[in-house]
């Protein structure tokens, strides 16, 4: 791969268009999910979504951009949150985590190579469950009881389920519409 | 037939549409106009994909606004770009991804796809990717896609706008061998040879109706 | 810069440098993660809410924050009250009240240029890392432009997956929207090589 001391510009341009991609899945009102018509926000798993396309590196490197634009006070988290706030609220760590969450998800498809859905579910569950390891803690800081921290995350777990499902539908698809593209990409 | 009944739409402050009234039954119609002339608005009043905020649409009777589901089933879309449109890996799937509510077995909607494809110039492409197509063929994709459901009205956005000129003039020519009733919406005045009807739009109210000659007159010298 | 949560002013914390508050911030935020007592925590937000009365921030934000607050405490008191007694509620209660309220204090009263100046003196150190401060706003300006692009795309998407009746369809609105982004960034990749944005320096 290039030189890790230089961005090419394909690196610049898939960092910042899937950073774009992570906000705009908050900001767009109206991806719902299933017949009932709740509207499901997907943005937390755009970091996982952008690392099973892009790869570990890439994709880490595109939520790390997203988040940074978020808390230098720019309001694209899903319902127009921004700043540095939501940062330092109980979902802190979960937001850091989305890192974790790019870098687990991209390593996992990078190490089983076939672009399958249950490669992609796997990724998908392993990115999601990085986030939590990271989210808990960090919720644990506030409640100095790191149990009543993972009750208190255990809210999340079903949504999450779903969406890692759908995530992972949806990455495969777009690996079989693009077979060619994504060769390699994931490094 | 269509009907657009007093149709308005602004967005805020800015009038896109302003009181149109029309009866479309002719089989070839174009809405003519340069940007934001509100063509392309009032095209999507018609499968109710913008719902207007003055006035109502009828398709056949059917309000789009309260039966959009019952209207789009009648009216197929096809946008300018067919990346929008195209959701499943192969030619094949996407057709068949337009029947997962026919009530027919994977095995029918997968050899119907491969007749549709086949019909409209895309025979043996049924497990192809889609985005490996050439422009061209991708945007016969999105028609076929369209034209499975057998709808009675086809919109056409702008469908030319990725084509090279051959590619383009192979496209209209295959309109005009469908059956279907054509609202095109375009300014590219090469597609309305053979249309019996062309509606010019300017700032959002019908400025010229009449047929491709003398309408298209009128809109060059709007044009300026 | 446009779109940031920024509320003009010129009162001290308006004019303070953004790296001095921010390093206030996290200092509180630490402080308060030590701090068990209501009295003090309790202390503390007042202190914040004085903050907020010197900055003179808009009634309409202060209630919207109040908004979020409340929910907030909602839903973490009656988990935690459960889990760990109310004393200890409240206790987690204050200390996110304090966090939370501290850190958007900072937000609404930094300009977004002067942190993206910050970030950018900060990341200074990491140069021989391949960290390039000077891109930090050009990068800022190409996502908030690629925001306005996707958001077009993501319109389109939609009314394209309304048109084929498939509008709850997760793979009709997600799979285009995806495939379009990669399209878009290969695009924007071949632009910015032509423009030799890829020079070193």
């Amino acid at each position: 791969m290039s030189d890790s001391r230089s961005l090419s510009p394909a690196d610049l341009a898939t960092t910042v268009v899937f950073a774009a991609f992570i906000a705009v899945l908050g900001l767009f009102p109206g991806i719902n999910a299933g017949s009932s018509g709740v509207p499901i926000v997907l943005q937390n798993v755009g970091p996982i979504l952008a690392a099973c396309l892009l790869g570990a590196r890439r994709g880490t490197a595109a939520t790390a951009l997203f988040l940074a634009l978020t808390a230098i006070g720019l309001p694209l988290l899903s319902g127009g949150r921004g700043g540095i706030a939501p940062f330092f609220g109980p979902g802190g760590g979960f937001l850091l985590g989305w890192l974790l969450s790019a870098l687990v998800a991209g390593l996992v498809v990078a190490r089983l190579k076939r672009r399958t859905l249950p490669v992609l579910l796997l990724a998908g569950v392993a990115g999601a469950a990085a986030d939590y390891l990271v989210g808990v803690p960090f919720l644990g800081l506030y409640t100095e009881d790191l149990w009543s921290a993972a009750v208190q995350s255990l809210v999340y777990v079903p949504g999450d389920a779903i969406k890692v499902a759908g995530a992972a539908v949806v990455a495969a698809t777009v690996h079989r519409a693009l077979p060619n593209r994504m060769a390699g990409a994931a490094t | 037939m269509i009907e657009f009944e007093g149709v308005g739409h602004r967005y805020g402050d800015r009038v896109v549409l302003d009181r149109v009234d029309l009866r479309v039954t002719e089989r070839r119609v174009a809405f003519v106009g340069s940007n934001g002339s509100g063509k392309s608005t009032l095209a999507r009043t018609i499968n109710g994909l913008i719902r207007p905020t003055a006035g109502r649409v009828l398709v056949d009777g059917l309000d789009p606004a309260r039966d959009g589901r019952a209207v789009r089933r009648r009216v197929g879309f096809v946008f300018a770009n067919p990346d929008s449109q195209i959701v499943m890996p192969t030619a094949g799937e996407d057709v068949a991804f337009s029947l997962r509510r026919s009530g027919m077995s994977k095995r029918e909607r997968a050899e119907r796809s491969i007749e549709v494809l086949a019909e409209y110039g895309l025979g043996g492409y049924a497990d192809h990717p889609a985005h490996l197509l050439s422009d061209g063929q991708k945007q016969l994709l999105a028609l076929c896609s369209t034209l499975v459901l057998e709808p009675a009205v086809l919109v056409c956005d702008e469908p030319t706008t990725l084509l090279d000129l051959r590619n383009k003039r192979r496209f209209v020519e295959l309109l005009h061998t469908l059956d279907q009733q054509i609202v095109m919406v375009t300014h590219d005045l090469d597609l309305l040879a053979g249309f019996d009807r062309v509606i010019v739009l300017d700032a959002g109210r019908v400025v010229a109706d009449d047929a491709p000659g003398p309408a298209l007159h009128h809109y060059r010298d709007l044009a300026g | 810069m446009t779109g940031g949560w920024y509320e003009p002013g010129t009162s001290p914390l308006h004019r303070a440098p953004a790296g001095v508050k921010l390093l206030v911030l996290l200092a509180l935020a630490a402080t308060v993660l030590v701090l068990h007592s209501p009295f003090l925590l309790g202390g503390v937000c007042a202190v914040i809410a004085l903050g907020y009365a010197s900055a003179r921030v808009t009634p309409r934000r202060c209630l919207r924050l109040a908004v979020t607050l409340t929910l907030l405490v909602a839903f973490v008191f009656t988990i935690q009250g459960l889990l760990l007694g109310p004393a200890a509620a409240l206790t987690i209660c204050l200390r996110l009240v304090a966090a939370f309220s501290a850190a958007e204090l900072f937000t609404v009263t930094t300009r977004v240029d002067a942190v993206v100046d910050t970030v950018e003196n900060a990341l200074r150190p990491l140069r021989r890392f391949g960290v390039r401060p000077d891109r930090v706003g050009l990068t800022v300006g190409l996502t908030l432009q690629a925001i306005a692009a996707l958001t077009t795309i993501a319109a389109e998407v939609r009314q394209a997956a309304i048109a084929r009746n498939a509008a709850f369809s997760v793979k009709a609105l997600v799979v285009p929207f995806l495939i379009r982004t990669l399209r878009h960034s290969d695009e924007l990749g071949q632009a910015l090589a032509v423009r030799g944005d890829d020079d070193r320096p």
